[in-house]
């Protein structure tokens, strides 16, 4: 992923970035308000169909390409960025795992032609993070279905085309034999239950709410949730969340950068203090861009095997990525704010840090670390010797 | 063979229904198995067999029901 020889979409991305995206960051966060703006160029650059086929009339960009697209975005607004990757990581569900011919319509008539906005429910109240397991079910009457969810939180599910749920396959059904269902306007409705102000990603308008869809049963997608969470949802999650970290790290490390040479133009011959910590905050930076890119090039290279992609190894280095780049991103941005000092801490400074420190809080939770870990010892009990 | 990987289902597996009714086909993932309870299967499979599974072996296939159990099993040389 070289800066030098970037794709059209990596291209209009970069532009959306800092001519749309930047300028609205500071009020997207301010009154926690959907990044309308930078979705509407997106739109009008087909960009939000970035990884569907060329046979369906997508981009067919690489998941490389959209961690890019994702990393550009979400240094200017962490929000933005957020959003295109949890929309690109249903697209990539139903890319991969939407094989009835329903569902392919829906690839090219909604998310190609109309440039449909995708979210995802897949926590649900009693449940906390366990996404696992669910204690809603599909109710199947011939060939229609019905479904109620008590999702504690929706990302952007005020503004979006369809919500990706889960559910378990019957009502018969143990908690962990989960189905995947597209839930599409106008056939879903959303009855908010919860606001969303929150300490960061406060334009994500991640509300919570009563869900109650239904529709023809050739919208459930027909392999079990646990086979697409391992080959596609979970892996795809954790790779574009800590593509939206790696961005916001870009920034802070540039604005601890920029502040560093401020101090130094102002004692030429001498090397301020701060420099070697900004020396320090680059390994860092380093680290995590290095994992990202690891992770990336591990599932390209696997990606076609379905076996692989369901081993306990391949796992767990997801879940290390997912760990390790959340916790970094945090350690990040709070050294670059010891090095920029009261200037990083004004609101009002051009190397203010305090949005990034807030939407950084959010990596650790958003799917618990410890939960993360709490599956992982599992695995090591039996992998890894 | 079937019988004492049942006995390791039955006794490990924490699934919601009798494993004795289970057939040797059916997904035992869709039977309730979840990724936490199969790897206390996977550990008391390796001290029923006196086996170990190698990390290719680790995946959800080999472990998706009865049948396959039995293939790794012989695989890696168990008896009855
Ligand atoms: C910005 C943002 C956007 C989000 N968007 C969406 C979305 O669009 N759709 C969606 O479905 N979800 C979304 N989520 C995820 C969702 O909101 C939370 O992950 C989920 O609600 C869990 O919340 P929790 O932290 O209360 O629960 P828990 O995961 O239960 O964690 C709470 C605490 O309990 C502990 N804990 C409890 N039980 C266990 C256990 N068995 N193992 C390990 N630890 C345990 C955890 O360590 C943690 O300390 C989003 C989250 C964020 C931050």
């Amino acid at each position: 992923m070289s800066h030098g020889e970037e794709s059209p979409a990596v291209a209009a991305t970069a532009r959306i970035a800092s001519e749309i995206a930047a300028p609205a960051a500071a009020s997207v966060d301010r009154d926690a308000r959907f990044p309308k703006e930078a979705f509407d160029a997106l739109r009008e650059e087909k960009l939000l169909s970035a990884l569907v086929p060329e046979r369906f009339g997508g981009m067919g960009a690489s998941l490389a390409e959209v961690a890019r697209m994702v990393s550009l975005l979400s240094r200017q607004c962490a929000s933005t960025g957020m959003i295109y990757a949890m929309h690109q990581i249903q697209v990539a569900c139903l890319v991969r795992h939407g094989t009835t011919p329903v569902l392919e319509d829906y690839l090219r008539c909604e998310v190609v032609a109309r440039q449909a906005l995708l979210a995802s429910a897949t926590t649900e109240i009693g449940r906390g993070g366990d996404v696992r397991s669910s204690t809603c079910a599909v109710d199947v009457e011939g060939d229609h279905f019905r479904l109620v969810k008590q999702a504690p939180v929706i990302s952007y599910g005020e503004v979006a085309d369809a919500v990706l749920v889960t559910a378990r396959r019957t009502p018969e059904s143990p908690p962990n034999d989960q189905v995947l269902v597209l839930c599409r306007t106008p056939s879903v409705t959303l009855e908010p239950r919860s606001g969303w102000d929150t300490l960061g990603f406060r334009g994500t308008c991640s509300l919570g709410f009563l869900l109650e869809a239904a529709g023809s049963v050739d919208e459930i997608l027909p392999q079990p949730y646990g086979d697409i969470s391992a080959q596609t949802m979970l892996p795809t999650s954790h790779l574009l969340w800590a593509s939206v970290w790696l961005g916001m790290a870009d920034e802070a490390l540039s604005r601890a950068n920029a502040f560093v040479r401020s101090e130094a133009r102002k004692t030429p011959d001498t090397l301020p203090p701060s420099a070697v910590q900004l020396a320090e905050l680059a390994a860092l930076h380093h680290q995590l861009a290095a994992s990202v890119e690891l992770g990336i090039s591990r599932y390209c290279s696997i990606a076609d095997d379905e076996e692989e992609l369901t081993t306990m190894l391949f796992a767990l280095e997801m879940n290390a990525l997912k760990v390790s780049g959340s916790t970094l991103v945090a350690e990040l941005v709070t050294r670059a704010l010891q090095i920029c000092g009261i200037s990083g801490y004004r609101e009002d400074s051009p190397y203010s840090l305090g949005r990034l420190l807030r939407d950084a809080y959010g990596a650790a939770l958003m799917v618990s670390n410890h939960r993360i870990n709490t599956n992982s010892a599992h695995m090591l009990l039996v992998a890894g010797r | 063979m079937e019988e004492r990987i049942r006995g390791v289902l039955a006794q490990h597996g924490r699934m919601p229904v009798d494993v004795a009714g289970i057939s040797d086909r059916a997904d035992l993932y869709q039977a309730g198995l979840t990724s936490h309870a199969s790897v206390n299967v996977m550990l008391a499979l390796e001290d029923e067999f006196e086996i170990e599974f190698p990390q290719e072996m680790l995946k959800k296939k080999t472990f998706e029901s009865v049948s396959a159990i039995r293939q790794a099993l012989s695989e890696l040389g168990a008896t009855v």
